[in-house]
């Protein structure tokens, strides 16, 4: 049958691409530690990652968090605790909205120009012109900018959480009127160490998630224009869909 | 690419921003704070029957104004009782021997804290000490039961009032002591 066939192969694809990405992952974990000796280019790479990506993350928090605050205070005003917003949305964004959207937004404006510069670089022979002069791409170009992805994903992920939460409180509190003190009163009951760090590891986790799969779509794009927009795409459908699915496996893990 | 210097200096501030991001997430929406020296304090115990969902951390008050917190939740096997153990600021040391602690709700559905309430005992309790006197958590399934209970004894006399015979005698009792 053609059907069974085809499933066939895309399964064999399948896994075959996935084996590629582990053992790409193990290259650029062998490579790192030499890597570190440059740490002027990882520091590059988080300005490039990192801080270029601070103000859509910083005003996707504060919607995010505004639209907790809203969404939060009417559905707490059925059951008359209101009080509970600050509790509630804070464990909503440090746990789960916060790594998740950064990791989201990271795969959209970091993912995809670290995808289209590797790919760019590899269309244009620039990653062979180094493997002439017996520069190891890998180690000049592709760990610094992995290390510096999976370095700024956590910050970015807990300054995401900080601002929602001051945008939840900017909604419930000043506009909706539910008491100061016992929003950041009931937040620092109910939220614990444990719930910060679940946040932490999470957003690392798709830190290496999302660095490594932009770096590999770029680093194997296929050397054309059209090969370069495709590697940019996937890099954005591949991270939003591993990154959804981590989640899920971790908030279990975690729970 | 900017200049290197330039760089460096967003560089820097993102991660400062990152990091202090993090410090607030840790000390301020949480209870912990930093644990830099905590101040001084002794610690108390007491056995309860049943501690409801006590946690550690759950805050331990006095007329209303924490004084500290639960670090420890054991059980004791020869009992069959919950051993709390709590952390008092050392400011309040002049806590009667002879005060009690309950296990209280916060609001209707809130997390559950330690109540003390002073005695009228002359010395005071020193860190290690144990509270004789506690009552138990107030469990709202074991109130609603006897409630019901009730219901059924006193409207169809013979059919439900099988269930639960001795809690359907009692009175609704609002303490388990």
């Amino acid at each position: 049958m053609k059907v069974i066939r085809e499933l066939w192969r895309s399964l064999i694809d399948a896994l075959t691409g996935l084996g590629a990405v582990t053992r790409f992952l193990l290259r650029l974990t062998a490579v790192s530690p030499g890597a570190l000796l440059r740490f002027d280019l990882i520091v590059a790479q988080i300005f490039n990652s990192g801080a270029l990506s601070l103000v859509i993350i910083m005003l996707a928090g504060l919607f995010v968090g505004m639209v907790l605050g809203l969404q939060g205070f009417s559905l707490l005003q059925r059951f008359g605790s209101e009080e509970a917003l600050g509790e509630a949305s804070a464990i909503g964004l440090v746990r789960e909205l916060g790594p998740v959207i950064t990791a989201l937004l990271f795969a959209g404006r970091a993912g995809t120009a670290l995808a289209s510069e590797l790919g760019l670089m590899r269309a244009t022979d620039q990653l062979s012109a180094m493997e002439m002069m017996a520069v190891d791409p890998i180690k000049r170009v592709v760990v610094p900018r992995f290390l510096g992805g999976v370095i700024a994903m956590p910050l970015l992920a807990a300054i995401f959480s900080l601002i929602g939460i001051y945008g939840a409180q900017l909604i419930g509190v000043q506009v909706m009127g539910v008491d100061s003190g016992s929003f950041w009163s009931q937040m620092r009951d109910g939220v614990g160490l444990v719930d910060i760090r679940e946040g932490v590891v999470k957003s690392l986790i798709f830190g290496i998630a999302c660095s490594l799969i932009a770096v590999y779509e770029g680093y194997y794009a296929i050397p054309t224009a059209a090969g370069v927009g495709r590697a940019t795409t996937r890099t954005v459908v591949t991270s939003a869909v591993v990154v959804l699915f981590l989640d899920y496996l971790l908030t279990s893990a975690f729970l | 690419m900017p200049k290197n210097s330039t760089l460096n200096l967003g560089t820097g501030a993102f991660v400062a921003l990152g990091f202090a991001a993090l410090f607030f997430l840790t000390t301020q929406t949480t209870s912990h704070g930093l644990a830099f020296g905590s101040p001084p304090h002794y610690d108390l115990t007491a056995k309860f029957d049943n501690i409801g969902d006590l946690r550690v951390g759950s805050p331990v008050s006095m007329a209303g104004v924490e004084i500290g917190r639960v670090v420890k939740i054991d059980f004791d096997t020869r009992e069959y009782k919950a051993v709390v153990t709590m952390r008092v600021n050392e400011k309040y040391n002049q806590i009667p021997t002879d005060s009690d602690a309950s296990i209280y709700t916060q609001g209707l559905l809130g997390g559950k804290f330690i109540g003390l309430t002073a005695g009228g005992a002359e010395t005071y309790l020193k860190s290690g000490d144990h509270i004789d006197f506690t009552q138990s958590a107030f469990v709202l399934e074991n109130l609603i039961g006897q409630v019901l209970a009730n219901f059924a004894k006193s409207g169809s006399g013979s059919a439900s009032s099988k269930p639960e015979a001795p809690a359907a005698t009692a009175p609704p009792a609002e303490k388990t002591k």
